[in-house]
């Protein structure tokens, strides 16, 4: 297996808050990762450490065995590496095909162009039609992104990163703040990802950490805490003690506010 | 060179106006720090206290001292309404719907003073006591600046010692650095604004009533000094005291060392100065990054 | 029939669908004649108003260029008055000082200057947003000021440049004493600007400055270049602003600093604003109103006049914030719907 992205021994310190310690993590082509920890155990710092919306205070991110640390994080998009935000980061006020249309646009160079017309790329229209129907989108595909309810919204996120056509995919919660009766459509649109990308995914769901990742890294205070597949993370006592426990109130807190939404 | 008497002179001349600059511009610094609100109608507070003195000493014949302190007060508690009933409805809005109510504010307000006061500048009677000259030894020097001087000093102790002292300086220096983190302490952030806004304007209103006999007081002035104003609070760091201090007295001494050395140029060499410090410290010299 | 209408809308009758509604979305619409046939009946139906008329005109390309930033890019600026202000004495300077009064060739040296302008301020202002840039724009716009009056014995200050000599137009046709030549010379150039604007609003690089309006997080993690398309948008808009200011040179053989004030960054907002953003025809709508607005109450009642602007503002903050094109939508839609 080859290496797609690799860290190497990535800090950062918000001043003397260490929010990130010594992170060693590769994704291979094709990776099923999971990133769990509790809450504050620094995994969307990680991922802002990843995509280059945080430079760290020491260590690598090699993209292909290229060091892109120093690099931009429009260009790390560039170079193949796309994200979803825990909380929606979308182009509320277009369509949802033009949220698409813009992400192949920037993809592809077409959005350099000032003069022809947006609407005479009938390719581009064409490909991000085609993202929305794999993930069942289509028939939203011409209202506005503020208009649709907060799970449909949550797949127009992914539906972004995917028209990037990326070979990192970094998942930071997907179906967070999606009530359990519509969380299920988001989990199997994630399943049902290419098997080329590999993927990174931050989930609380222990039952969807088991059944998506191949393997788990568990991250504790910024560190990596330790890391293996899922049989060996589920028995593992030390990680049952610190995270595993935890989550169990954690769910419990989830599901009443679950209710409520309901 | 410039004669030791003329570098003297204009370091007075130049601290006399940034104590105005900084006592108008002080509120605006905390108000924009606490919030994030951009308030293009700062300097039509400052006016406000600027006709309000002239009005109480012409028209009822207060005295200079008690009027602009009536001025203040006034000009302080009316401000409330506005932050109750305009302003808090834009916390949450972008920066341009903000821009444009506060603009639209500075217009009416000048419309207003122009219907009652008309659009000729007005002067104020000062007490005979500060009229004339000082003897400060090296120099002699105007009495009314060297007054201003007095006030903006004990302005500036009071407002140290409120802001780094008391229970209340603790909250507003906690909100300011934090918002979310003040409010989940208990810190009621809503009547905390309600309250620094109010003592800025009414700041802002004393700082008007001392500007008029420097600044000349015309309906204008709601807009004229706004960008002066608005430079310094970005230069010092919206929402430090300290900056907001530093840099009325950088911007006002080398604005007053300026037209005096350079009348033509000293204009352009302070926006440029203010420019070039905002590019490299884009929050300004005491700014939170 | 609506039962059979979704059995039979399978997945490509969506797809066509929603292609030719991007397609469409960039099509001329018919309605878009309207200003441009009201622009032409204005010279037939005011003839002795042109002069006026030809302000108004540079007053909507002014208010156009703001809107390709602030409206699509959504970058809040208080200094587009610097753009203004730099075309004007790009005119002001080449008539009156190099002894060059071609209206033409000015007009492209103020689009070249003015844009120039906008490339370098935006270059280093645009990595900032909010406050911050707010302060820098109206910072630079006052430097320039600034710097005309410490150079006054070229700038003339705010007295104006006198001895402005503008040529006649193509060699031929005079600004004359009506103003009908001006009238149609500035209709044609905004026409012109205006086909650009509208290109580059509909063109993937116009979605890209929405975008960047939307959610800028979003397009730096799409991999946008945002830095680079915002600075092309802000000197695209400065050449236009540099333009109208040239016009408004032309028009007038006069300016003062007094173009380059906050007032007049101000201004040219509230007319964008008032007409409403991001909508290409807010510009025509908003700049013509308050203009004639201005025209008649500025001077008969001053006081009443910033009054009323003021609470215009305010109201249209509180109430109407997508400006008159937009509170005339709602209006529509709501006997639209009261009628169903």
């Amino acid at each position: 297996m080859t290496a797609v992205l690799q860290i190497e021994k990535l800090n950062r310190n918000f001043g003397a808050l260490k929010v990130t310690r010594d992170v060693d993590l590769t994704l291979e082509r094709g990776a099923r990762r999971a990133l769990i920890g509790p809450n504050g155990a620094g995994k969307t710092t990680l991922i802002n450490l990843i995509t280059g919306g945080l430079t760290p205070t020491s260590g690598r991110v090699l993209l292909n065995g290229e060091d892109i640390t120093k690099t931009s994080q429009a260009e790390r998009a560039r170079r193949g590496i796309a994200r979803t935000f825990q909380i929606n980061q979308l182009f509320r006020g277009i369509s949802v095909l033009e949220n698409i249309c813009l992400a192949i646009g920037e993809r592809t160079g077409a959005c350099n162009n000032l003069w022809r017309p947006a609407g005479a790329s009938a390719g581009i229209i064409d490909e991000a039609f085609g993202y929305l129907e794999s993930l069942r989108l289509a028939d939203d595909a011409l209202r506005l992104v503020r208009e649709l309810p907060y799970g449909r919204q949550r797949l127009v996120e992914i539906a972004i990163a995917l028209a990037q056509q990326p070979r990192v995919l970094l998942l930071d919660e997907p179906a967070a703040g999606v009530p359990s009766s519509e969380s299920h459509l988001i989990l199997d649109v994630v399943d049902s990802l290419d098997p080329e990308i590999a993927i990174l995914i931050i989930e609380h769901d222990m039952d969807v950490v088991f059944r998506f990742a191949r393997q788990i890294t568990v991250l504790v205070a910024g560190a990596v805490f330790t890391e293996g597949t899922p049989d060996e993370i589920k028995h593992n006592p030390q990680v049952r003690a610190v995270y595993l426990g935890e989550e169990v109130h954690g769910e419990q807190a989830a599901g009443q506010g679950a209710t409520h939404h309901g | 060179m410039p004669s030791f008497a003329a570098i003297i002179s204009i370091l007075f001349d130049g601290l006399a106006y940034a104590m105005v600059l900084f006592i108008i511009s002080v509120g605006l610094s905390i108000t924009m720090g606490l919030m994030g609100f951009v308030n293009l109608a700062h300097g039509a507070f400052a006016m406000a206290g600027g006709y309000l003195v002239v009005s109480l000493t012409r028209s009822l014949g207060i005295p200079f001292l008690p009027a602009l302190v009536i001025a203040a007060v006034i000009v302080g508690a009316a401000s409330i309404p506005f932050e109750r009933i305009l302003y808090s409805r834009l916390y949450k809005a972008t920066e341009l719907d903000q821009v444009l109510l506060t603009i639209g504010l500075a217009f009416m307000s000048i419309a207003v003073c122009t219907m009652i006061y008309g659009p000729a500048p007005l002067t104020i009677r000062l007490p005979s006591i500060l009229t004339g000259q000082l003897d400060i030894g090296v120099r002699t020097v105007p009495t009314y600046r060297a007054f201003v001087i007095v006030v903006g000093v004990v302005l500036i102790a009071v407002l140290w010692y409120t802001f780094e002292r008391t229970n209340i300086g603790a909250k507003i220096r906690a909100a300011v650095d934090n918002r979310r983190m003040a409010q989940s302490i208990g810190i009621n952030v809503d009547r905390l604004f309600t309250l620094t806004f109010a003592l800025g304007s009414g700041l802002a209103a004393l700082g008007g009533g001392l500007a008029v006999q420097t600044f000349g007081l015309t309906p204008s002035f709601a807009v004229l000094y706004l960008v002066f104003f608005l430079l310094i609070v970005s230069v010092g760091g919206l929402g430090s005291l300290k900056g907001t201090l530093v840099a009325s007295i950088v911007l006002g001494v080398f604005d007053v060392g300026g037209k005096y050395l350079t009348p033509e140029a000293g204009g352009f060499f302070i926006y440029a100065l203010a420019l070039a410090i905002l590019l490299v410290k884009p929050a300004g010299l005491y700014g939170r990054e | 029939m609506a039962a059979s209408d979704v059995t039979t809308a399978g997945p490509d009758d969506r797809r066509a669908r929603a292609r030719a509604f991007i397609e469409r979305r960039h099509r001329i619409r018919l309605g878009e004649i309207v200003p441009w046939l009201l622009i032409a009946a204005v010279f037939f139906i005011f003839p002795d108003r042109t002069t006026f008329g030809t302000q108004v005109l540079i007053a909507i390309m002014f208010a156009l260029s703001l809107d390709l930033i602030l409206g699509y890019a959504g970058i809040v600026t208080l200094g587009h008055a610097a753009f203004f202000g730099i075309g004007a004495y790009t005119v002001a300077i080449l008539s009156a000082r190099l002894g060059w009064g071609e209206p033409i060739s000015m007009l492209f040296a103020a689009a070249v200057l003015a844009g120039i302008g906008g490339l370098i301020s935006g270059w280093f202002l645009l990595r900032y947003r909010g406050l911050t840039l707010l302060m820098l724009t109206l910072a630079t716009a006052v430097l320039l000021q600034e710097f005309g009056n410490y150079r006054s014995d070229i700038t003339g200050g705010y007295d104006g440049v006198p001895g402005m000599e503008i040529w006649k137009l193509l060699g031929v046709f005079e600004n004359d004493l009506w103003g009908h030549n001006y009238y149609i010379y500035t209709a044609i150039v905004l026409f012109v600007v205006f086909i650009v604007v509208r290109h580059i609003i509909y063109s993937p690089f116009g979605q890209a400055l929405v975008g960047i309006r939307e959610n800028v997080r979003r397009m730096h993690a799409i991999g946008s270049p945002v830095h680079r398309r915002l600075v092309i948008s802000y000197t695209i808009a400065a050449a236009i602003a540099g333009i109208a200011g040239a016009l408004f040179a032309e028009s007038t053989a006069y300016t003062t600093l007094g173009v380059f004030d906050f007032d007049n960054s101000a201004k040219v907002m509230v007319m964008l604003i008032l007409g409403g953003t991001g909508r290409l025809y807010g510009a025509f709508a908003g700049a013509t109103i308050y203009m004639i607005l201005e025209d008649e109450f500025s001077k008969a009642f001053p006081e009443y006049w910033q009054f009323g602007i003021g609470l215009v503002l305010v109201l249209t903050v509180l109430f109407a914030r997508r400006g008159l094109l937009g509170l005339f939508e709602d209006v529509a839609q709501y006997f639209r719907r009261s009628k169903s």
